[in-house]
């Protein structure tokens, strides 16, 4: 369990740049036999069971957050931009990965106050002297992610990205976990660009035309000292069903179903009302003529930055939760 | 040129009648069938060789530009507006501007410098401290002549000036006439060019232009803002006149599908023509809307450089966009010679 969760939130991808991921969720599909195909975007689409009358959705992105760049000076120091929400905060001093394997540390100008941290006072710093020797590693339009650290403390791990890997993870589990005999026909999608805008979702679900949708992602929690914004979610208590966040209003029918579920299976959970932040669910239940769609978080702590941590116990009731899901009737 | 005709016409989002008529009577002439949807882009379609059953290519250029529309008419005969689509306030005192179907001639005014207060004189002026005088001499005399919701539009010559071409609403009708220039050649198959409303207030057109042709290649053809100016750092000018057009990698509302954009750049290699990145990943064009049309459009966009972009005295270089013609129309016939497996 814990090493393929390494190799998953270690891996790289940014929004738009979901190739190794995508190689290596569809290693992992290909074992399991299930048939599967990527759509225009880059989301894979895997199809779980024929028969059922209600086709649903589970979606989880495989993209992160992350920095592209945008200009190299003459003394080889890259300047860049952010893919999704980075926080400035977090940037001085951290160190980045590329495809190619090169490592940039992120440096800082000099600045008088700390609201003044913009990216424009940032560059990356990849050892070269000049642009030319920048240049054979790094060009324009490349992108970077944190540098990947993974750990296990007890029952929390924390690593760069368990937003959303360890939701990909959770449906990875689920299909190894699945009965062979469904009463749906199951539609897992590992999608792009969430992180951008809910784009790989919007397409995805418009190809598929779901009866339902259901997202599995990550929110935040509100049990550490002195949290920026209120939220009753805590780590180690339980999946979160989510209710709403700024993308989706939950569909009550999904949410009823994921109560009782879990209720009925004796397995903890929590309920989210998340004020900020969305979700593929967000595309997802706005598809065509409508999806009623629901959200299965993982919580999480310190979202977006280099360490995001989860609780292990609540990954392995989310996986538990989304099994039942899978093998009631919706 | 068509580029400084196209760039001459009114066409404020909304209100791009003019301009689609000029394209369209070039297309008549060309014997080019053309339709216009109900929100009023116009589709050509460019056949030649067999019939293709595939879903085909796209390529786009908006019509529209930014503008102004009149809000209301003052008692002596001043008109109020709002700004249609993203104008800077600093580019708008003591601009001429033409208003409604009838062209009337007018300028941009503001209370005098020497009444205006000391915090006034350092920042630009807001809309609502400005007003459009057409010399009236009272509301009912300006209503013989303007209505409220009248656009207005910037009155700027096109001028060219060796490489270098200014006018008005380039954004993009350096697109529009890159594509008239590409339905004028031949090609062994077909494709469907969209001349597309109302990018500038939201990609509104070339979404449903992208919904009902369901394309699986789209390119857009853009402009872009270029920032090459003293004073400025090098890291920030994004695009550069004279360079060659520029390619998106990623912008605010899409990120180019890998394999269309590397396509651009072979084909630019391979014809040695220049190019070069955008390197400001913010702002949108139509390929927000096309690329997530459906179950996805693979999605490029190459654009002309220019600066003082949304102003009267907007500024290209005729040879990145004549660069821009040569890279489209080989991008068309490599993906029709090689495939382009999206």
């Amino acid at each position: 369990m814990k090493e393929l969760i390494k190799k998953l939130s270690e891996s790289f991808g940014p929004a738009g740049c979901e190739n190794n991921v995508r190689s290596l969720i569809s290693d992992e599909v290909k074992k399991l036999n299930f048939e599967h195909y990527v759509d225009t975007l880059g989301s894979l689409i895997v199809k779980v069971g024929s028969k059922g009358k209600q086709r649903i959705i589970i979606a989880a992105h495989m993209d992160e957050i992350g920095l592209m760049v945008t200009f190299i000076d003459e003394n080889g120091f890259l300047r860049f931009t952010n893919i999704g929400g980075v926080l400035t905060s977090t940037l001085p001093g951290t160190k980045v990965l590329f495809q190619n394997g090169t490592v940039g540390v992120i440096g800082q100008e000099k600045i008088k106050e700390p609201k003044e941290l913009d990216f424009s006072k940032l560059y990356i710093d990849i050892g070269a002297s000049n642009r030319d020797e920048a240049l054979e590693k790094v060009k324009i339009g490349h992108t970077a992610v944190f540098m990947p650290a993974f750990h296990q403390e007890g029952n929390r791990i924390t690593s760069k990205s368990l937003d959303d890997r360890i939701g990909c993870f959770v449906l990875l589990e689920v299909l190894k976990r699945l009965p062979s005999s469904l009463p749906n026909r199951l539609y897992f999608v590992f999608t792009v660009q969430e992180e951008v805008g809910l784009r790989g979702a919007k397409t995805a679900s418009y190809r598929l035309k779901p009866d339902y949708g259901l997202a599995v992602d990550v929110t935040r929690v509100g049990d550490t000292p002195e949290p920026d914004f209120k939220m009753v979610v805590s780590l180690g208590k339980g999946p979160a069903v989510k209710i709403k966040d700024s993308s989706v209003i939950c569909h009550s029918r999904v949410v009823n179903l994921m109560i009782e579920t879990a209720e009925k299976n004796q397995i903890p959970y929590q309920l989210e009302v998340l004020e900020q932040g969305g979700t593929d669910a967000g595309s997802i239940h706005l598809s065509r003529e409508g999806v009623p769609s629901g959200v299965l978080s993982v919580p999480c702590r310190y979202i977006h930055t280099p360490a995001e941590m989860v609780d292990l116990e609540d990954v392995e009731n989310s996986i538990s939760l989304l099994v039942e899901l899978c093998k009631t009737s919706w | 040129m068509l580029i400084e005709e196209l760039s001459r016409i009114p066409g404020v989002s909304g209100d791009e009648t003019r301009v689609r008529n000029f394209i369209k009577e070039k297309l008549s002439a060309w014997g080019i069938k053309n339709e216009t949807d109900s929100m009023g882009n116009l589709y050509a379609f460019k056949e030649g060789g067999k019939k293709n059953e595939e879903q085909g290519i796209m390529l786009v250029a908006h019509m529209d530009e930014v503008g102004l529309m009149v809000s209301s008419i003052e008692k002596s005969g001043h008109l109020r507006f709002y700004k249609v689509g993203g104008i800077y306030e600093n580019t708008l005192v003591a601009k001429p501007v033409r208003i409604g179907p009838r062209d009337v001639y007018g300028v941009i005014g503001a209370k005098a410098i020497h009444l205006q207060k000391k915090d006034e004189r350092k920042k630009a002026l807001e809309v609502d401290k400005l007003y459009i005088d057409i010399g009236a001499k009272n509301r009912e005399d300006a209503e013989k002549v303007v209505k409220i919701g009248d656009y207005a539009t910037f009155y700027s010559e096109a001028v060219v000036s060796g490489d270098l071409l200014k006018g008005k609403a380039l954004d993009d009708r350096a697109g529009c006439a890159a594509l008239l220039e590409i339905l004028q050649r031949d090609y062994p198959f077909s494709f469907t060019v969209v001349f597309s409303v109302q990018e500038e207030v939201g990609l509104r057109g070339a979404r449903v232009a992208a919904y009902r042709l369901n394309p699986r290649v789209a390119l857009v053809l853009e402009t872009t803002g270029a920032a090459d100016l003293p004073g400025v750092k090098e890291q920030d000018y994004s695009v550069s006149l004279g360079l060659g057009p520029a390619l998106t990698i990623r912008d605010g509302s899409a990120v180019a599908h890998p394999r269309v954009l590397d396509r651009l750049i072979s084909v630019a290699e391979e014809q040695k023509r220049p190019y070069q990145f955008r390197s400001f990943m913010g702002s949108f064009t139509d390929a927000g809307v096309i690329s997530l049309s459906q179950s996805g459009v693979a999605t490029g966009v190459i654009s002309t450089p220019c600066r003082y972009i949304h102003s009267p005295v907007s500024l290209l270089n005729m040879q990145d966009w004549k660069h821009l013609v040569e890279i489209t129309d080989s991008f068309l016939r490599s993906v029709h010679e090689k495939g382009l497996d999206v």
